[in-house]
């Protein structure tokens, strides 16, 4: 196999190729060609596939295509080497257009106009040029905003499983997230990889229902597009969102769906490679990958804007040792993990009272953020909840009438917490004030002396004594808007 | 050795990721820095096979291409020694972050180029020899005020002996100026308070020294029970979430060390800003100088390059040792060392090297010994004794502790810190298992804390004891409920109950609890003590349990973790009396002729 190259009026193009496998191409003999060099290969139909370098020598270019192999055949490809790494244009004007995996259009519009292009694998972010995350993000969920406060800038990832509302729920989010005091709203990028058609309608049309879509960008690399194109994804959608938030000074929400198709992805082309595989087969080198996503993230001291980042992932089995989610669990700042039983038993949002987790909480909730009670409040939630899970497990042995007069007392507050605290409409959109009333509502079901963690003077203030009414008539769920 | 006689230029040939393959260098050796391509990425050569190299580089390679020219510069990867370190912050190879910002803004561009410490800089020198003095290798010729917290001594660097010839006076100089001049047997050689050393070896001592004294952390969970010697080497696992950072961050705040190196090791970005704005703010609570005056931050996060990443624990542990060898103790926290142990792994997977256990490298374990046996406890090459403390993070996937890297760690440190997911999140923090964790240092700590208490092995021995006995208790419970077990055993639970909540979980944002000195952690242990002694003997008596609990001391000592500060240890006795004069009434009311309780009043 021998490769030669000819000029056309598009450049320089190398005549075949020597081996084709999985989604790699390997051309010989390149010249002047560099490491993640874009590269377009043009199939027997004369269509262009866009690629880019794994591994450059003097003797070959190894060649990942992101649109797919299929139909390529060593003879009759040819090989152009664009002389850049991935970049994508970037502009304002992208926001209410609709695009594909890898950023070009996909609605009728034309291409966005713009004189910026970006590497769409970014720069790190200095460390020290960073600002920290503190304001916090009223989402209108309680088991979000009174349990696991999102801030601005964090990146919170959805751990789901199979058939959970992770839509409805990141939904809902997008649609009520705003911040206390200032009237911004936040303008959105969507990455979709290889969900179904059906995932991507349904955020369209909350988008637009919402009024959100001319403050929305999407990015469409759906389950049907080949699953390479996957891997750029997600950094092209970050590119955009990064120019609009640290050049145009925009707060912008990302939301990442389904990272498990992502990991999925480089799995394939792992393997392609003959690389060593790690756990279940993902590549050893998938937390530096992801980390190089979801670090993508956060504000900039001396910069307006910010990247708040939402990623959804689907756990395999809901196993959450997968090395997906344990992986991201490793990388973002907490998670929020959608729990099958209590979503069987018909809590929405079914957010999992122990394992979910927002890790910059403690900096963007409590007096001057929301209210001084807060950190107070959820950590004597948890703790009380934890006791809950214990109480269950004895029952569970020795029947609810053995337990003791207090034991029986937490299943209450069990109850009443999953039932009113957690459980809320999709349509219902709850401040923090009621959130928090609740809260106290349900925690004063339990006796005084269970409140260890509160100190006397805030169990004066906010306990509600037995003779009180509930300050707050918790509104019973009006059931899920399907 | 045609290939060597011809003239070739040194010049990449292959690119794969961070690994670049080049030929044309006969005249390289192992471990040389390299520049790579017009843009001068740094590398690294790791491997010569004839006139190939294969280089490591530290930046991102994208679009570099065969042919870029390879420059050799002769030396190893060394790190800069000298005043200015001190309450900076670096990347993995010692560039300075702040200057890297004042160069190309918020991101961070490849082929940047800024030197370690400020050269320009004046600071004041006093000499601490005179002309005609004999120096050894480490003595300290002179001294500069690096912070309000730390007098940096500046040393005559490793290898060199000799007669002092001159030195200059008391003055303003920068860190390249000469300030003495050391007659050696090979002629005078200048001294200035600059020094470079290479970070894979490890500084010369003269002896190492077993351990004596802890390192106090202020947490109880660790000095009460786990402890840590100055010098010694603790493993801190746990799955993601469960604490390992944080309590890292605590123990850089707390810890009686007099320097701290902390190495964001392929971790998060905000948690080194969170730093960076936390240190500054937060006061010694020794010496009420702000903590960044004694911190050193090494950020290689986990978005940086994977080989910067590789090399950055030894950038770090090698700035520890610098400030040993001034005599001081030094505590190194390494965030984490399984990042790091993936970086090895990456980098070996691009070498094509054989994998062993779960792909990693056959070397890991050879380079987590060398790496924790760079701590230790020492006497100095200038005679003085000083120490290195490390603390590793371990993150095993899925929290399972039998992968490679918390296993092989296991063999290179005394201390482990078990981090239980259960425990985190039932929001019990430090979530350390007291069952599953140990400490070897016990022994060699425990001399020091009798001269606190000299019942100090007792109290704890007697506090582990209850919770070894809780956890077998919870098991029937388990099956059975707690109803059938008899008052004595209920009372087991209780105490336990009270131990777990009100000694050993402790809030890291609480004012009070945050940092717990090793008297107020006494105090607290006996109290909860005395009425576990005092609550067996009751109950021996007849005493009912739900008597016990609903004393008005119960939830007084709950709080009382947060309820007082380390300056208030008379509340605590306070709370003490509380407990005996309650016990002693409930004594009373059930046993009329004298007393029940043989307990005597802990002391
Ligand atoms: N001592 C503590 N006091 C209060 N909260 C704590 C304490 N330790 C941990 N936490 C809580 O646990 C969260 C996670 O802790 P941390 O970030 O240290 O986990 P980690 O083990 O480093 O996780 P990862 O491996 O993902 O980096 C913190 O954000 C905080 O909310
Ligand atoms: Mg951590």
């Amino acid at each position: 196999m021998h490769t030669t190259f000819d000029v056309e009026d598009r450049g320089l193009q190398y005549v075949g190729s020597s081996r084709i496998e999985g989604p790699l191409v390997v051309v010989e003999r390149v010249r002047d060609v560099g490491y993640d060099e874009t590269v377009e290969i043009i199939d027997p139909a004369g269509h262009p596939r866009l690629g880019r370098v794994l591994d450059i020598s003097e003797k070959q270019a190894v060649i990942q295509v992101l649109e797919g192999t299929t139909g390529l055949s060593n003879k009759a490809l040819r090989t152009r080497f664009l002389g850049e790494s991935f970049c994508l244009p970037v502009s304002r004007q992208m926001l209410g257009r609709v695009f594909d995996g890898l950023g070009r259009p996909a609605d009728d519009g034309p291409p966005p106009l713009s004189a910026e292009k970006r590497d769409v694998n970014g720069m790190p972010i200095n460390p020290y040029a960073r600002r920290y995350p503190r304001e916090f993000i009223q989402t209108g969920l309680s088991a979000i905003d009174g349990m696991n406060a999102l801030v601005r800038g964090q990146k919170l990832p959805i751990f789901s499983g199979n058939g959970l509302p992770h839509d409805r729920v990141s939904a809902q989010i997008m649609r009520q997230a705003r911040l206390l005091d200032e009237e911004v709203e936040f303008s959105m990028v969507f990455a979709a990889m290889g969900v179904k058609h059906d995932v991507a309608e349904f955020f369209i049309r909350n988008f637009r229902e919402s009024g959100a879509l001319a403050r929305a960008v999407m990015f469409f690399s759906l389950a049907d597009a080949p699953s390479v194109e996957r891997l750029l994804t997600p950094r092209v959608a970050l590119t955009l969102a990064e120019h609009l938030a640290f050049d145009c000074g925009q707060h912008v929400l990302v939301l990442l769906t389904d990272m498990t198709n992502y990991c999925e992805s480089l799995r394939e082309v792992g393997t392609a490679r003959g690389e060593i595989p790690g756990r279940k087969g993902y590549p050893g080198y998938l937390y530096s990958d992801l980390a190089s996503i979801y670090e993508r993230a956060g504000r900039i001291e001396g910069s307006p804007g910010s990247i708040t980042q939402m990623a959804i992932l689907t756990m395999p089995a809901d196993d959450i040792s997968h090395p997906v989610p344990d992986l991201t669990g490793y990388i973002t700042e907490g998670q929020i993990v959608l729990d099958r039983e209590l979503f069987q038993r018909g809590v929405y949002p079914p957010i999992a009272g122990l394992p979910s987790l927002s890790r910059l909480m403690k900096d963007g909730v409590g007096k001057g953020y929301t209210r001084e009670d807060h950190p107070t409040l959820a950590s004597q939630l948890f703790a009380c909840y934890a006791y809950v899970k214990r109480v269950r497990g004895l029952a569970d042995v020795i029947g609810e009438e053995e337990l003791s007069v207090l034991d029986k007392q937490y299943l209450k507050f069990g109850e009443a917490f999953e039932m009113r605290f957690l459980n809320q409409g999709e349509y219902e959109n709850r401040t923090i004030e009621t959130t928090l009333e609740l809260g106290w509502d349900v925690l004063s079901t339990l006796p005084k002396d269970e409140l260890h963690r509160v100190s006397d003077a805030l169990l004066k203030k906010y306990y509600r004594e037995k003779e009180e009414k509930p300050v707050c008539a918790a509104p019973l769920a009006e059931g899920t808007v399907a | 050795m045609t290939d060597a006689s011809r003239t070739t230029e040194s010049m990449a040939i292959r690119i794969s990721g961070p690994i670049v393959t080049a030929a044309g260098m006969h005249a390289a050796q192992m471990y040389e820095v390299v520049q790579v391509g017009s843009l001068g990425l740094v590398g690294e050569v790791v491997k010569l096979v004839g006139d190939h190299a294969t280089i490591q580089v530290y930046e991102d390679t994208t679009m570099i291409k065969p042919g870029a020219p390879i420059k050799c510069t002769g030396a190893p990867l060394s790190v800069w020694l000298g005043p200015g370190l001190v309450g900076n912050i670096y990347d993995g190879i010692q560039r300075p972050l702040p200057g890297i910002q004042a160069a190309s803004g918020a991101w961070i561009r490849r082929g940047e180029k800024v030197a370690p410490l400020d050269t320009g800089k004046l600071w004041t020198f006093e000499p601490l020899v005179k002309p005609g003095e004999v120096v050894a290798e480490g003595r300290a010729i002179g001294k500069v005020a690096e912070t309000p917290l730390v007098d940096h001594l500046i040393m005559v660097p490793p290898g060199l002996t000799g007669t002092v010839r001159s030195v200059v006076g008391k003055g303003d100089y920068k860190i390249v100026d000469t300030v003495a001049v050391v007659e050696t047997q090979a002629g005078p050689r200048d001294v200035t308070m600059l020094q470079q050393w290479p970070v894979r070896m490890p500084r010369p001592i003269r002896q190492r020294l077993r351990i004596t004294e802890p390192l106090i952390t202020g947490q109880r969970i660790i000095d009460t029970f786990f402890p840590i010697g100055k010098g010694g080497a603790a493993a801190i696992p746990g799955g993601f979430g469960t604490g390992k950072t944080i309590t890292q961050h605590q123990l850089a705040k707390w810890s009686d060390a007099d320097i701290i190196v902390f190495i964001g090791c392929g971790e998060r970005g905000n948690e080194m800003t969170e730093v960076l704005r936390e240190f500054p703010e937060l006061k010694d609570p020794r010496s009420g100088r702000p903590l960044m005056e004694r911190t050193i931050l090494i950020a290689n996060t986990s978005n940086m390059p994977v080989a910067a990443r590789e090399v950055s624990i030894y950038t770090g542990i090698t700035l520890a040792e610098y400030y040993r060898d001034m005599g001081r103790s030094v505590a190194v926290f390494a965030d984490s060392t399984s990042r790091w142990a993936e970086a090895l792994r990456e980098l070996a997977a691009r070498l094509e090297e054989m994998p062993a256990e779960e792909g990693f490298p056959a070397s890991l374990p050879t380079r987590l010994a060398q790496f924790y046996e760079r701590g230790g406890a020492v006497t100095t090459l200038a005679g003085e004794r000083a120490s290195v403390s490390i603390v590793g993070a371990v993150s095993p996937p899925g929290g399972d502790f039998s992968e490679p890297v918390t296993q092989h760690t296991r063999r290179f440190i005394r201390c482990f810190w078990a981090l239980d997911t259960e425990l985190a999140n039932a929001r019990h923090y430090p979530s350390i298992h007291w069952l599953h964790s140990y400490s070897e240092y016990v022994e060699d700590v425990g001399l020091w804390w009798k001269k606190e208490a000299a019942d100090w092995v007792e109290l704890r021995t007697e506090a582990l004891t209850l919770l070894q006995r809780e956890e077998r208790l919870q098991q029937i419970v388990q099956l059975v409920g707690p109803d059938v077990l008899p008052d004595g055993q209920r009372l087991i639970l209780f105490i336990a109950e009270i131990m777990k909540d009100g000694f050993l979980a402790q809030s890291a944002f609480d004012e009070n609890d945050m940092y717990c000195s090793p008297e107020r952690q006494i105090a607290l242990l006996r109290i909860i003590l005395t009425l576990y002694r005092r609550g067996r003997d009751l109950i021996q008596g007849g005493v009912p349990l739900t008597r016990i609990r609903s004393l008005n001391c119960v939830p007084q000592i709950m709080r009382a973790k947060s309820a007082f500060g380390n300056d208030e240890l008379e509340k605590l006795d306070e709370l003490k009396q509380m407990v005996m004069e309650e016990t002693e009434a409930l004594a009373k009311e059930y046993i009329k002729e004298g007393t029940l309780l043989c307990t005597p009043p802990s002391t």
